[in-house]
C-alpha cells in the first residue's frame, strides 16, 4: 500500500518510479544523455512488475513501439532529450491521427541540432505545437521537481488513455539530473479509459477493428480533424498553474519548469524586500493556462516571461492577455546554467519600468 | 459474447472488389495469408501490422485487427504490439520499399532481436503506389521514373537481396524467398507462410518470407510478360529457397 517514506533520488528516477506507480509495463527507449538513467533503472525494474523492455535501435524505432504497444491497449511510455525527440515525432503525429495514448518524456536539452547536454527550454515550441506534421497536439506536463517528475508521470498515463492521445513530460537536465527527497505514492487502481473498447486484442467475438491514421475517402480526413478539435477544445479544463505571491503583486513572472522554480527563489527573495512580484509557474504548457494569465491581466497586472530559450512561452503569454495586456520577455540562453541571482536585474529592471 | 467464430478459407477475406491492378500480385499474397492464418485456426487472435504503398490496404481485405504503421516502421511497431501481447499472433506485410529503403534498421533489428512476429516481404522491384519509382530491389538496367535509363550499378548500386541479409541474423528463426510466378510456386508460397507463421506460434522466434511479385502497371507490361519477367529476369538474380530454418539446423 501507500508508502510515505522519502527517498533522495534524481529526477529521472523519480519520473521512472512514478511510471511504475501508474502501471507502464511496456518501456521502449534508446540512450541519450541527460536521460540514459531512466532506462538504466528500468531496464532491471520493468521485470519486476512482469514489464517490457526494449532497448531499440534508434529513437525512430522506440517511439514506433510504443505506438504498437499503444494499439494494444498497454501503458506504454518511452523516453528521450531533445534530438531523439526530434527523430520521434514521426510516430506521435501518427498516434495523434490514430488516437493512440502513449507517454513520451523528454529531458530538454540544448538546441538546436546537437546543442549541448545541458538544461534547455529550446523544445517548448516543439512540445506544444504539435512538433510532427499535421494538425494536432499532445497534453504537456512540466515538472519543476523531482516529486513533481513522480507525480506527473502518474497524471500523464490517466490523461494518455481519457484523451487517447499522445502525452508528452516535458522535463529539463535540471530537473532529470538534480537529486531530491521524493514521497512516492500509488494511484488508485490504473483507469484505462475504456480501452478494451477500441484496443486491438485479436477479434474474437466482436467485429474486427482498425487503428489508422490514413483517410482517403471524401470528407473523411475532414471529419477526423474536426474530431481531433474538439478533443483539444475538451483538454482545455486540465489547464493548471502554480500560482504565486499574485494577489497584490504589480509584476507577475510567467515561467515553468526548473525555471520557474528557480525564479520563485528570485521573488521569494524580493518579497523580503517588500517589492511586489509575483509567479505563474504553468504545470500544464499544452493546454496553456491562459485563464489564470487574463484573469491577472484584467486587475492590472504586468507580465514579465522568462525562460530559458530564446523567447518561445512567451508567445502563449501574449496570446493568453491580448486586447488587456502585454509581456516583456527575458531569456537565459540555453548553454548557460542559471541561479536565482540571474534573475534578480530584469526582474526589478521591469519592475519599475 | 464468448462465442466461437470460425472462419473457413474464403470467409476471412472480406468481399469486396480489388483495388489492385491487373496481373498485380497483392491479391495473392493476400489470399495466401488468408488461407493460412484460417487453415492454422489464427483469425480471431491476429494482429495485422498494415504499412505503407498499395499494400497498406491488406487491412481492408482480411477480417483482422490491424493497426497501421508509419513507412518502413511496421517491424518496430509490431515489436511493440507482440510485447504487449505476447498470446497474439501478430505478422507485418511490407513492400519493398518499405522495408528494404526507409525500414532497414526496423527489419533487420526486429529479426536480430528474434521479435517472436512474422514478416510477410512483397518484392516486385518497384515503387508501386508512389507511381513507379526505383527500388533498393530494383535490378540492374531497370527502367523506372527516376531511373529511366535503367538502373545503373555505378550510380545506384545493385539491387538488395534481403533475404540472405535476413537469412543471416542471429534472430531470425526461418526465412525464406519465394515467388508468385506459376502455380507450383504459389503452393510453395504457401508452405512457406505456414512454417514461418508456426515459428511465431511455437515461440521458436522471428519469421521472415520474401515473395517475388509482379507490378505489371509500372513494369510497363501485360500480366503475362510481367510473370515471365518473374521467372527470367528476378528469380536469377533472387534465388529462391530456405536461407535459414532453426528447426532444420538444430540451432536455437
Amino acid at each position: 500500500m501507500s508508502d510515505t517514506k522519502r527517498i533522495f533520488i534524481k529526477g529521472n528516477e523519480a519520473m521512472s518510479r512514478g511510471a511504475l506507480a501508474a502501471g507502464c509495463t511496456c518501456y521502449f527507449g534508446y540512450p541519450i544523455t541527460p536521460q540514459n538513467d531512466i532506462p538504466e533503472f528500468l531496464s532491471t525494474e520493468m521485470a519486476t512488475v512482469d514489464g517490457e523492455f526494449v532497448q531499440a535501435e534508434s529513437e525512430v524505432a522506440a517511439a514506433n513501439m510504443l505506438l504498437g504497444a499503444a494499439a494494444g491497449g498497454a501503458r506504454a511510455m518511452t523516453t528521450s532529450s531533445s534530438p531523439g525527440v526530434s527523430l520521434m515525432q514521426e510516430a506521435i503525429s501518427y498516434m495523434a491521427g490514430s488516437e493512440l495514448p502513449g507517454v513520451i518524456v523528454n529531458v530538454n536539452r540544448g538546441g538546436p541540432g546537437l546543442g549541448d547536454i545541458g538544461s534547455s527550454q529550446g523544445d517548448y515550441f516543439q512540445s506544444t505545437r504539435g512538433g510532427g506534421h499535421g494538425d494536432y497536439r499532445t497534453l504537456v506536463l512540466a515538472p519543476g521537481t523531482c516529486q513533481e517528475g513522480y507525480d506527473m508521470m502518474i497524471e500523464a498515463f490517466d490523461l494518455a488513455f481519457k484523451y487517447r492521445n499522445p502525452v508528452l513530460v516535458l522535463a529539463d537536465a535540471i530537473v532529470g539530473q538534480m537529486k531530491e527527497p521524493v514521497t512516492p505514492w500509488e494511484p488508485k487502481a490504473a483507469d484505462n479509459h475504456g480501452a478494451e473498447d477500441w484496443r486491438i486484442d485479436g477479434a474474437k467475438g466482436r467485429k474486427k477493428r482498425l487503428l489508422k491514421s490514413l483517410f482517403l475517402e471524401d470528407g473523411a480526413l475532414a471529419g477526423q480533424n474536426r474530431n481531433l478539435q474538439s478533443k483539444y477544445e475538451a483538454m482545455q479544463v486540465e489547464a493548471r498553474a502554480d500560482v504565486f505571491e499574485c494577489d497584490d503583486a504589480d509584476l507577475v513572472i510567467v515561467a515553468f519548469g526548473s525555471i520557474g522554480r528557480i525564479v520563485k527563489s528570485t521573488v521569494r527573495r524580493l518579497r523580503s524586500e517588500g517589492k511586489k512580484v509575483g509567479l505563474v509557474r504553468p504545470l500544464t504548457l499544452y493546454p496553456f493556462p491562459s485563464e489564470v494569465l487574463r484573469d491577472l491581466a484584467k486587475k492590472g497586472k504586468r507580465f514579465l516571461t522568462i525562460e530559458q530559450n530564446c523567447g518561445q512561452m512567451v508567445d502563449d503569454v501574449r496570446l493568453s492577455v491580448r486586447g488587456i495586456a502585454d509581456s516583456e520577455f527575458h531569456g537565459h540562453m540555453p548553454g548557460d546554467l542559471p541561479g536565482s541571482d540571474d534573475f534578480l536585474a530584469p526582474i526589478i529592471k521591469h519592475l519599475e519600468d | 459474447m464468448s462465442e466461437k467464430l470460425v472462419f473457413d478459407a474464403p470467409e476471412i477475406m472480406v468481399d469486396r472488389p480489388t483495388h489492385y491492378c491487373p496481373g498485380c500480385h497483392h491479391g495473392v499474397a493476400h489470399r495466401l495469408v488468408g488461407e493460412v492464418l484460417t487453415e492454422m485456426g489464427l483469425v480471431d487472435d491476429t494482429l495485422c501490422v498494415g504499412s505503407i504503398g498499395c499494400s497498406v490496404f491488406i487491412y481492408n481485405y482480411l477480417d483482422v485487427d490491424a493497426v497501421e504503421a508509419p513507412h518502413g516502421r511496421a517491424p518496430a511497431v509490431a515489436t511493440g504490439l507482440k510485447r504487449a501481447h505476447k498470446d497474439k499472433f501478430v505478422f507485418t506485410y511490407q513492400g519493398d520499399g518499405d522495408l528494404a529503403s526507409i525500414g532497414l534498421a526496423e527489419i533487420v533489428h526486429a529479426a536480430n532481436r528474434g521479435e517472436k512476429i512474422s514478416v510477410v516481404f512483397v518484392n516486385n522491384t518497384v515503387y508501386g503506389m508512389t507511381g513507379g519509382q526505383m527500388a533498393p530491389t530494383t535490378l540492374v538496367g531497370q527502367k523506372t521514373t527516376t531511373s529511366p535509363n535503367g538502373r545503373s550499378a555505378e550510380e545506384h548500386g545493385l539491387a538488395i537481396r534481403m533475404s540472405e541479409i535476413i537469412g543471416g541474423l542471429g534472430g531470425t528463426a526461418y526465412c525464406e524467398r519465394v515467388s508468385l510466378d506459376s502455380v507450383k510456386n504459389i503452393r510453395r508460397a504457401k508452405k512457406a507462410l505456414r512454417k514461418a507463421f508456426e515459428m511465431q506460434i511455437n515461440g521458436t522466434g522471428f519469421g521472415f518470407v520474401e515473395m517475388l511479385s509482379a507490378c505489371p502497371t509500372n513494369w510497363k507490361m501485360d500480366p503475362i510478360a510481367a510473370n515471365t519477367r518473374i521467372t527470367e529476369e528476378m528469380i536469377p538474380y533472387f534465388p529462391l529457397g530456405v536461407f535459414k530454418d532453426v528447426t532444420k539446423d538444430g540451432e536455437e
